[in-house]
């Protein structure tokens, strides 16, 4: 199977050269070729992209740098190339030959070259930091990379998969940040006792991406050039600028001003309150963070079918949404979240306590079985906590709420002694694997397994059939064929498993009613400055 | 035949010159002990605090070889007074080791944060001592008047105040709908990086360079948060300044100097303010350190990269070179300011010298 990605035209150059160079405004208003952005950047800690796991990070490395596949702006949920013209798979699937675009260069003026692309993931894998692990599930080690990962010609680079693992999956784990392309000649020139550019690269960049780094002062500020020569076309803002806000009531101030174009962190009602305002206007996207309920298999009473189903119905999905979690979360009931490929998004469950009556009526629940529902002590889990012990009550079933902060819970959930517990979870990569490693994938419920890593495992759920299917989806190198496992897997998980899986997070954030193109999408992966215009 | 006398049959009375001496060596073997109670202090902490400063810089994912690895190297194997000597070693050569958090090495950090905490800290003990101690003294001398009950709920007010509301209020007044002063921030992002920093304080390297519109931008943004703090050491300097007026104006020495016909004028700032004064630059000198500090509230509220924050976010992310290097220039800037107003009380007291 040979797949061609078309050239994207250079249209946006004009825009950049009709955008003015005015310098020092004085009215507060941010310059017409500046993207301005006020957000929280306390959590980045490097830019580097073997190392970034971080969300401001991410976001900023995903203009700085391009992978062999992405998603682009236009299509969030079709993985198209980047800097790969095309790619093949081999017979047996276990390699992928992949074509680079032609005549394209890095910031420096360097040729983009498959040695660079073998450097890159090489230099991932060995450096080994924080998200290395989402392309050494390919079965790449520091030492055996280099022959995994081999440059054939200047634009040709073999990829050869070392686990049991579809093609199609390994194109998506390699459009993570991590599997960024950078300029070898150009990190080679700062390496310092065989570093691999690490230090140099926490704050210099060495990409390929539509913006360079001009500055990052930790704290402070971060700035970002146009690259004259993107493949795509001059981005039409010549600067982005990242300023540091880490105060939500300021950022609302900053953008009502003008003195910035968009404001990330602000909160629900901080939101509505510009609705009075017609220069600003309040944007959503969606996040990856599902919330869920999860039932331990290990209780007597909870793991029976029936009311593993009842809590489904059980729960107040509208009241919630039209409540508490107006503006931060969607009602979502599959384990894969929405604006990602794969995703279903169908929500069958709404409360019926009826229903939900009905089902536990034989169960063997009564009045003297007192259940506990364990959670985060922190808005809003204690507050879905709180309906979800409201709803059962209902029922009839008292329980009682235990609050506790991460250090306490997580431990607590890996050695499977909660009963029930209110939850969130994130997938690590763009795609469906991901979360259903997650959900729907255990190879063994023994206690001493200890695959505390899994949702399946933590719950004492076997997961029986889900789990080679899960495998079977991973392995499978038909795209169209991975997308009918995994909505298959969907449905199941939804049907009949521990997990009442009820809403995902959304982004919000406030932007000046003339700024437009500015896509961020459910991973940091997905958030592009070369599409504003204002 | 002693040293002293030699020297004055010489002819010229060495004696003061030597006893300063001596103090100043004093001074200095105080700093030095000092120093080492702060660095042992800051260690322990550094040593006791319940996070794994190996999982701060290499994250929970790492494999067990890249852990040990950094282990090794951070030299966390060898014995603890042994990692106390080559922390202290580093320290003198100005090494605090690489911030997780920023990358950078930690005495570049601080050197980019604290002269914004200086500049903010500076401007707001001035007008401190500017507008308090007048308004002290004035409390004081009309005691129970109009004036006084002004001051005085002033300076409850000063001091009760979450700073964090009183900054948001005023950005809302004089920047959002007065449009007076420049938002929260330094300084425009334009208008960054335009000067060579030399001091780190932008308002003078601006000055220095002749750029006067950094000057003023930079002046714009530093208004109100310069204020909140002012305002928090004002109504401290202009309570502690009545009290202490207050207890040297029932002394008999100032009714003896009024009952001599002295003018009022002198009686208050001639003989009672100088006796006020010691305590005064005590007071002072403790406000102006402690605002050295950094408030982590007004540099949040109003985006003010000071070492509040850098010490704040560092504790978040375990970032322990950087805490560690951070309270050590707070606390060296205590002991400055210690010495400093000792030098002061020299001058102003006469029984000191």
């Amino acid at each position: 199977m040979i797949v061609k990605f078309t050239t994207p035209l250079k249209s946006l150059s004009l825009a950049a050269m009709l955008a003015t160079t005015a310098a020092f405004p004085a009215i507060a208003e941010t310059p017409a070729d500046t993207f301005v952005i006020a957000r929280n950047t306390a959590d980045a800690i490097t830019l580097d992209p073997a190392e970034c796991f971080e969300f401001t990070g991410g976001r900023i490395v995903a203009n700085l740098y391009e992978r062999l596949f992405l998603f682009e702006p236009d299509n969030l949920t079709k993985l198209v190339g980047g800097i790969a013209e095309s790619y093949e798979f081999s017979d047996d699937g276990k390699k992928i030959t992949v074509k680079l675009r032609p005549g394209l260069t890095f910031h420096s003026g360097n040729p983009i070259t498959a040695a660079d692309v073998a450097y890159s993931l090489g230099r991932a894998v060995k450096l080994d930091k924080t998200p290395a692990f989402i392309i050494k599930q390919i079965g790449w080690t520091p030492e055996n990379v280099d022959e995994a990962v081999v440059a054939v010609d200047d634009t040709t680079v073999e990829i050869n998969i070392l686990a049991d693992m579809s093609p199609a999956l390994v194109l998506n784990l390699l459009s993570a940040g991590v599997a960024s392309i950078v300029d070898m000649k150009e990190v080679q020139k700062h390496e310092v006792d065989g570093d691999m550019g690490y230090a140099w690269l926490k704050d210099h960049s060495a990409g390929s991406g539509p913006y360079k780094l001009k500055t990052w002062k930790a704290n402070e500020v971060v700035m970002l050039d146009a690259f004259d020569d993107y493949r795509q076309g001059k981005p039409a803002m010549n600067r982005v600028v990242i300023r540091h806000v880490a105060e939500p009531s300021a950022q609302r101030l900053l953008l009502e001003k003008g003195d910035v174009d968009a404001a990330m962190e602000l909160t629900a009602d901080q939101l509505k309150g510009l609705s009075g305002n017609s220069d600003v206007s309040a944007e959503s996207y969606p996040k990856g963070y599902l919330m869920y309920l999860a039932t331990n298999m290990d209780h007597p009473v909870l793991s029976k079918p029936e009311v593993r189903e009842a809590l489904k119905y059980m729960v107040d999905y509208d009241g919630m949404v039209g409540s508490f979690l107006d503006g931060q979360y969607k009602i979502h009931q599959n384990f894969w979240p929405s604006g990602m490929w794969a995703a279903a998004t169908d929500t069958p469950y709404n409360q019926n306590l009826e229903k939900a009556k009905a089902l536990i009526a034989d169960a063997g629940l009564d009045a003297d079985t007192k259940i506990t529902i364990d959670t985060l002590n922190k808005s809003p889990f204690t507050e879905v906590a709180q309906s979800v012990q409201a709803s059962l009550k209902e029922l009839g079933i008292d329980s009682e709420i235990i609050l506790s902060d991460g250090a306490t819970l997580w431990p607590k959930y890996r050695a499977r002694k909660h009963e029930l517990i209110v939850a969130r979870w994130g997938p690590d990569y763009s795609d469906p694997h991901s979360n259903a490693d997650a959900f729907a994938h255990n190879p063994n419920n023994d206690f001493e397994a200890k695959l505390t890593g899994k949702l399946t495992w933590r719950n004492a759920w076997p997961a029986d059939g889900l789990t080679e299917l899960t495998d079977q989806a991973a392995a499978e190198s038909d795209p169209e064929v991975r997308e009918e496992i995994y909505a298959k897997l969907q449905k199941m998980v939804q049907e009949d498993s521990p997990f009442t899986i009820m809403f995902q997070a959304i982004g919000t954030f406030g932007q000046r009613a003339n700024v437009e193109g500015f896509v961020n999408g459910v991973t940091s992966d997905q958030a592009y400055y070369k599409t504003v215009t204002k | 035949m002693s040293d002293s006398s030699t020297l004055q049959r010489s002819g010229v009375d060495f004696r003061p010159y030597l006893e300063v001496a001596r103090k100043i060596g004093g001074g200095i073997v105080m700093l030095i002990l000092t120093f080492i109670g702060l660095t042992a202090i800051t260690f322990i902490i550094g040593r006791i605090m319940p996070n794994d400063p190996v999982v701060a810089i290499v994250g929970d994912r790492a494999s067990k070889e890249v852990y040990e690895a950094m282990y090794l190297q951070l030299g966390l194997d060898k014995p603890i007074w042994q990692q106390y000597l080559i922390f202290i070693g580093d320290i003198l050569r100005g090494d605090f080791g690489s911030s997780v958090m920023t990358g950078q090495p930690v005495l570049e950090d601080i050197k980019r944060f604290f002269p914004a905490t200086l500049e903010l800290a500076t401007i707001a003990t001035i007008a401190g001592i500017v507008i308090g101690v007048p308004a002290g003294v004035l409390a004081a001398v009309r005691q129970g008047t109009l004036i006084d009950h002004i001051v005085r709920i002033v300076g409850l007010l000063g001091h009760s105040i979450p700073i964090f509301w009183l900054g948001m209020v005023a950005l809302l007044v004089f920047y959002a709908k007065l449009d007076w002063v420049a938002g929260p921030g330094r300084i425009d992002f334009f208008y960054d990086g335009i000067v060579e920093p030399v001091t780190g304080v932008i308002m003078i390297d601006a000055a220095m360079a002749g750029e006067w519109d950094v000057f003023k931008n930079a002046l714009s943004h530093a208004i109100l948060p310069a204020s909140m703090l002012a305002i928090y050491s004002l109504a401290y300097i202009a309570r502690m300044t009545r009290s202490f007026m207050l207890d040297q104006l029932n002394q008999e020495y100032v009714l003896t100097a009024r009952v001599k016909g002295l003018r009022e004028g002198t009686v208050i700032w001639y003989h009672a303010f100088r006796n006020v004064l010691v305590q005064l630059i005590t007071i002072i000198g403790l406000t102006y350190a402690s605002l050295l500090e950094g408030s982590v509230l007004t540099e949040t509220v109003f985006a003010w990269p000071g070492i509040g924050q850098y010490i704040t976010n560092s504790l978040f992310n375990a970032d322990m070179n950087a805490v560690i290097g951070g309270t050590l220039v707070v606390g060296i800037s205590f002991v400055f300011i210690n010495m400093l107003s000792d030098l002061l009380y020299r001058i102003v007291d006469p029984r000191a010298k």
